[in-house]
């Protein structure tokens, strides 16, 4: 095939199957919990249905209520474009893409955090406070952690930086590799809204922090919000399990590990949503920080063990 | 070299028709705009032309002034610093000419007007001026100038203390750049730049010489701990001389560091430390304090000392990469801190632009009492939220650009090994994200609690978009943010002169390299606005003759929601200033609700700045205190002073005969 159609087949894997993992947890959490549960496929069933409505809008909005989810997606969705997937090389990459990748997943928070405010609502206000909060305390653990393996593997790109290292290189630098993955399924927790930091099944509006910012939305805008964050999911899922994936390996190889990767993430995610519970709110700083330090320590070992 | 002198001779001659126009304001306003643009005019194509070609032009006159020269010149640097400062001195002065329409007719008004381009005029010689004397006299022309701007207003409350604050920060700043240029020229036997770039330094020397020079420039620029002027001047100021001020003249301090690093040569690892932390604090500190205000512009004025913080860091990593001979990283930093420079000029600007519109139509910066302006002001409204976006270096705005260079730097001057130097580069890298997560929180709660929701008092809910005058520069503003996001490569080339003139020569084939990655970040800017655009079609699509409706926003059941229960500013700030409480100390008033039927609790917190307790309070106080004492000295009476003359004279004749 066209090589350039090669590279541009690299988001599809994640535009396609990423709804797949919050199903997969979905399915995960009622096993666990003896339920029945909703089918695997039932992400997709909602983001039909919701596709298919019309919407609601508050009185109070302005445009921005209605651009917030778009923007959203679009940001989530062009940071897909940096990403490599398994064997497949991502469609742009340059030096230092993963900064990109950090702001654009900001930009999208921004486009939320704007269009939750715009409805004037208190509990809104309260989510969006919240959120950006939290997510602004996860941003030293998630730079130190994709900054440690940059320097782990000498190369500022994600393509090289995630997919890298050999199976020597892998194994000499485990324990740094094994705290940054620690530090960035911490990182995916906090920032996917999960339990322990925020509960995505929760009916209490004062203890939600993601769902009760986007209460208002309906219809095709809640779709986009809904399909942005398994999107966000894969991002953070893909982060953590490519650096795993040793180079050099054959395509169907590396493609078959990613994809035991991806549903091995959703698996544990799935594990804990169902083994722990909600940390208290004054406590979420402490296990961001904890990340941060997972990760600070990570380099620590590098920089002490040297590059091999 | 003409162009520049043309300039100053516009803006002088300007400010003395605008002065002479007395209480016909509106004229007054006319000529200073005319004169802004034609200095603009004159003086850009010669900026330009040195930015391009990087060959330097200079010009020299007789001067009978002891030791000092009247010598200009236009290096690289200087030049884009001239080009920074014309260029945005016109749409501050047309949104001034707006924003003052309406208290005209005054003839201190007059006088505002020519004071800023008295401004503007001694801004351009401080970077043009190839002479410490001529810089220090430009540099307190700068600092009068813009302190009778800043008590424009002198009638409200607290802008006289204000302004007093200035005064005496500005003038404590002169004196250590004083100490500077008068250590340096006695041993150079000279001011004139060639020389004290010539004269041989010893270790200790070009460090106390660096060290005063970041004091001295430093409290201009800002930085922590010698911020604490500014959060209290740039508000009281009207707000195009805010915007002027935070966007334009705090970058003379930057100016200034980067001018004495040029000239001392030797460059010291311990200067590239030195700048990181204050950069890292100031980066910091000036978040956490911004997250903490309730005043708009106060809120804005905060965020000055965090943006002046990141160039700083990026002006650190460019020496301490230099020193480290790490070349690329040192350019890739160098060019980011140039950039940022730019960049924070124009949405900070906007920013103030913006926020002074808002405040001025609803007559109060108090946040709390603001909302649901950007339905009543969609011009201004947009216009602060591009401004929020860019510095929040989102994509694809001009902020990420700048900032994109700044973490390159610092990374690849950290990927090169694990000397002190590339650990220290590595672990700024998370100050610096942290900052920049901290920036969002800030600019989501500013730009939502002032702008989205409901209006939280009668004034708001009145206020009305502001003039063309006004809107029609925020427009401008904001669209150069977008353009230099998008063209970020071309920007670069501009200014790859100056920043290769500061990395080194080494590193000067670094820099396509440079404008290569941003034309790739540029390009993912326009493929994310696509993708966007894609998206909104779709909507549409989809939504094409099915039902959307209106309701007012959903309150979780209760049914009769008013503006006080949206979040507040302070509200909103909680969740990270409440964990930090230990640190920040905020002054906390809180009357509990009591009873099984509680009324009449409240709640209010004010966030005070460190630097002002802990270091400033007791060192005016133990000054105030030390005057104090000497005062009995000081009778008033004249039989006093003539007895000091002879116990003085007595003194004098002894120490002869003893001698």
């Amino acid at each position: 095939m066209n090589p350039v159609v090669v590279r541009l087949l690299a988001p599809v894997p994640a535009l396609v199957l990423a709804p797949l993992l919050l199903g997969l947890i979905g399915r995960v959490k009622a096993i666990m919990g003896a339920r029945r549960g909703a089918p695997l496929l039932q992400p997709y069933r909602d983001l039909a249905r919701l596709l298919g409505k019309g919407e609601v809008l508050s009185t109070t909005a302005t445009a921005l209520f209605r651009l917030g989810p778009l923007v959203a997606l679009a940001s989530t969705a062009a940071a897909l474009f940096l990403l490599p997937t398994g064997p497949l090389t991502p469609v742009l990459s340059f030096p230092g893409d993963f900064l990109l990748l950090a702001y654009l997943l900001a930009l999208g928070r921004f486009g939320t955090l704007a269009a939750a405010m715009d409805t004037g609502s208190a509990f809104e206000g309260m989510g969006a406070s919240r959120e950006a909060a939290f997510s602004a305390l996860s941003e030293p653990a998630l730079f130190l952690a994709l900054g440690g393996l940059a320097w782990a593997r000498h190369d500022l790109s994600l393509g090289a930086l995630l997919g890298g290292g050999t199976a020597a290189g892998l194994a000499l630098q485990a324990p740094a590799l094994g705290l940054f993955t620690a530090a960035l399924f911490l990182l995916l927790l906090a920032e996917n809204s999960r339990i322990p930091v925020d509960d995505p099944a929760t009916h209490l509006e004062l203890t939600m922090i993601h769902e009760v910012m986007v209460l208002d939305h309906s219809g095709p805008s809640f779709a986009a919000i809904l399909y942005g964050a398994s999107l966000k999911l894969w991002i953070f899922a893909s982060l953590l399990v490519s650096v795993w994936i040793p180079a050099g390996l054959p395509a169907w190889a590396s493609a078959g590990l990613y994809a035991a990767g991806m549903a091995l993430v959703a698996v544990s995610v799935g594990l804990v949503e169902s083994l722990t519970a909600r940390l208290k709110l004054a406590k979420v700083p402490r296990f961001l920080a904890l990340a941060g330090v997972l990760a600070g320590l990570g380099c620590l070992v590098l920089f002490a063990g040297g590059r091999p | 070299m003409s162009g520049p002198l043309i300039s100053l001779g516009i803006l002088v001659a300007g400010a003395i028709l605008s002065a002479l126009c007395g209480r016909r304001s509106l004229a007054a306003a006319g000529v200073a705009l005319v004169s802004v643009s034609l200095a603009a005019a004159a003086g850009m194509p010669t900026a330009l032309r040195v930015l391009v070609t990087g060959r330097a032009v200079s010009w020299r006159a007789p001067w009978s002034l002891p030791w000092g020269s009247l010598s200009l010149a236009l290096d690289p640097l200087s030049a884009f610093f001239i080009a920074f400062i014309l260029m945005l001195a016109v749409p501050f002065a047309f949104y001034g000419r707006g924003y003052l329409a309406r208290h005209r007719g005054s003839s201190w008004q007059s006088l505002s007007w020519s004071l800023y381009q008295i401004l503007v005029a001694s801004m351009v010689l401080v970077v043009s001026s190839a002479d410490g004397l001529l810089l220090l006299m430009a540099w307190e022309a700068m600092s009068v100038a813009s302190l009778f701007l800043v008590i424009h207003d002198h009638e409200e409350e607290g802008v006289l203390k204000d302004g007093l604050v200035y005064a005496v920060a500005a003038h404590l700043g002169v004196a250590a750049l004083l100490g500077l240029f008068a250590l340096w020229g006695g041993w150079a036997g000279s001011l004139r730049f060639a020389d004290l770039a010539a004269v041989p330094l010893s270790r200790g020397a070009s460090w106390t010489l660096f060290l005063l020079a970041v004091a001295g420039f430093g409290s201009k620029a800002g930085l922590v701990p010698f911020h604490v002027w500014l959060p209290k001047a740039h508000p009281a100021a009207p707000s195009h001389v805010s915007a002027l001020m935070s966007g334009v003249m705090i970058k003379m301090g930057i100016y200034g560091i980067l001018r004495i690093l040029l000239l001392l040569g030797g460059w010291q690892p311990g200067w590239g430390y030195l700048l990181l932390a204050m950069g890292g604090s100031s980066a910091l500190l000036g978040v956490l304090y911004a997250l903490g205000q309730h005043d708009l512009k106060r809120l804005l004025a905060y965020h000055s000392v965090e943006n002046v913080g990141i160039i700083t860091i990026g002006i650190g990593a460019g020496v301490l990469a230099r020193t480290a001979g790490m070349g690329i990283a040192s350019l890739l930093a160098f060019t980011g801190a140039l950039l940022h420079v730019l960049n924070h000029g124009l949405f900070k600007g906007l920013l103030f632009c913006g926020g002074g519109a808002a405040a001025q139509a609803s007559g109060t910066r108090e946040m709390d009492a603001l909302g649901g302006l950007l339905k009543r002001m969609p011009w201004t409204g947009t216009g602060f939220l591009v401004g929020s976006m860019a510095i929040c270096a989102l994509p694809p705005l001009n902020g990420f650009a700048s900032e994109f260079l700044i973490y390159s730097g610092l990374l690849s001057g950290a990927l090169s090994g694990r000397a002190a130097p590339s650990l220290v580069l590595f672990f700024s890298v998370p100050v610096l994200a942290l900052a920049g997560g901290l920036a969002l929180a800030c600019f989501a709660k500013a730009f939502g609690v002032v702008f989205l929701g409901e209006p939280r008092s009668a004034p708001a809910r009145d206020a009305r978009e502001a003039s063309l005058w006004m809107a029609a520069p925020m427009l401008v503003l904001a669209s150069a943010c977008l353009a230099i996001g998008l063209m970020a490569p071309l920007v670069v080339s501009l200014i790859a002169e100056p920043a290769s003139a500061l990395a080194g020569g080494a590193a000067a084939a670094g820099g396509e390299g440079v404008a290569a990655i941003l034309s790739k970040v540029a390009l993912a800017g326009w493929a994310l606005l696509l993708l966007a655009a894609i998206l909104l079609a779709l909507r549409w699509l989809l939504l094409r003759g099915r039902t959307v409706s209106k309701t007012p926003t959903w309150g979780c059941g209760f049914s009769a929601p008013t503006a006080r229960m949206q979040y507040t500013a302070s509200s909103f700030a909680e969740p990270l200033l409440g964990p930090l409480r230990g640190v920040l100390r905020p002054r906390v008033h809180l009357i509990e609700p009591r009873g099984l039927f509680p009324e009449g609790g409240s709640f209010s917190s004010h966030l005070e700045d460190w630097a002002d307790k802990i270091l400033y309070e007791p060192l005016f106080g133990g000054a105030a205190n030390l005057a104090g004492r000497v005062r009995p000295l000081q009778q008033g009476r004249l039989q006093l002073y003539l007895l000091y003359t002879l116990l003085a004279l007595i003194a004098l004749v002894l120490w002869q005969v003893l001698a």
